[in-house]
């Protein structure tokens, strides 16, 4: 190769292997929040304003300051939401007159999919709309279901990626309903 | 004859109106599957079932092409649609092969200059063109082969 093409094509050729790194490395989910919880400690929420699935207006965690919510990431067309769903009405239910909630967040589904499913399952919490995952994704979801429970400070105490149980609701969401504010 | 052909251009202005149907194999090759992210006419993912299913009503609905994607787009957000965004590094899939296609421009552009270069220069030694002395020699040597 003449010297003078050597230096300008090492360095276009290094750029370009830059770019793809970056690339790479950037499309991965955020796990810092999964880090943060594993070294014990809890980690801020991120509130965002999102339309309401099934009403008008919008809709964020702050609307919920106070209270123990369980934030429930789904989406009509994934198989393991739908069976962990009777279990999230119930929990909904079962801790509304202790200070808590299920709260909803359907993430790259269809709206008339997503109400019919809500409809077929007798699912009375509300769902806010995430269209395109944003909101997702400032959580760090990689997949669906996944479920945070925030505090009455609006920290993100213990998550679950993948679908919950009773035995893990048990562990993690009895003790957030006792705390006070 | 004249009837016929009166007829045939009636029949043609009923229904050369009419825009051709748009199918699905029309948007898939167009769309993502939001979750897998790759083209929606490869994916068998879930979302991917329920995002065919959204174009088929709208088809069936009579919206078009450009009506459908508006629609992919506002329920699924931009990334639905196979192209990438125009910011962040999404930006790099259009500015680089943009800058590829310059760059080979210039390295055209260099060889052709390049060429052009050598086909002005000087001829090369053996050519047809003898420097003065040679030509006076060869001169009076073929004096010398005539005599």
């Amino acid at each position: 190769m003449q010297p003078r093409l050597y230096w300008p094509i090492t360095f276009a050729a290094a750029a370009l292997v830059a770019l793809l790194t970056y690339g790479v490395a950037s499309t991965g989910p955020d796990t810092s929040i999964d880090e943060q919880l594993q070294a014990g400690e809890r980690v801020e929420a991120p509130v965002r304003d999102l339309p309401r699935l099934g009403a008008t207006g919008t809709g964020s965690l702050a609307d919920h300051a106070g209270r123990v919510v369980v934030l429930n990431v789904w989406a009509s067309w994934c198989p393991p939401c739908t069976s962990e769903m009777p279990l999230l009405q119930r929990t909904h239910e079962s801790i509304e007159s202790r200070g808590g909630l299920v709260l909803g967040v359907d993430t790259q589904d269809a709206t008339e999919d997503a109400l019919e499913f809500l409809r077929e399952k007798d699912i009375t919490f509300a769902s806010l709309r995430d269209r395109d995952r944003e909101y997702g994704r400032s959580l760090g979801v990689s997949g669906y279901p996944e479920t945070f429970l925030i505090d009455r400070r609006g920290r993100i105490a213990a998550l679950r990626r993948g679908p919950v149980t009773q035995a893990w609701l048990d562990e993690h969401l009895e003790p957030l309903l006792k705390e006070r504010a | 004859m004249r009837r016929i052909a009166l007829l045939a251009l009636l029949l043609v202005g009923l229904t050369g109106v009419a825009e051709p149907q748009v199918t699905l194999p029309d948007i898939e090759d167009e769309v993502m599957c939001v979750e897998c992210r790759t083209a929606l006419n490869v994916s068998q993912a879930p979302v991917a079932d329920q995002e065919r299913a959204f174009i088929r009503a709208r088809i069936a609905e009579g919206k078009t092409k450009e009506e459908i994607k508006a629609a992919l787009v506002a329920e699924y957000g931009p990334d639905v649609l196979a192209e990438p965004d125009p910011e962040g590094f999404d930006l790099a899939a259009w500015l680089v092969p943009g800058g590829l296609i310059a760059l080979a421009a210039l390295g055209v552009a260099l060889l052709a200059r390049r060429w052009r270069r050598r086909d002005d220069g000087p001829a090369p030694a053996g050519g047809s063109e003898l420097d003065p002395a040679d030509a006076r020699r060869l001169d009076s040597e073929l004096r010398a082969f005539d005599s």
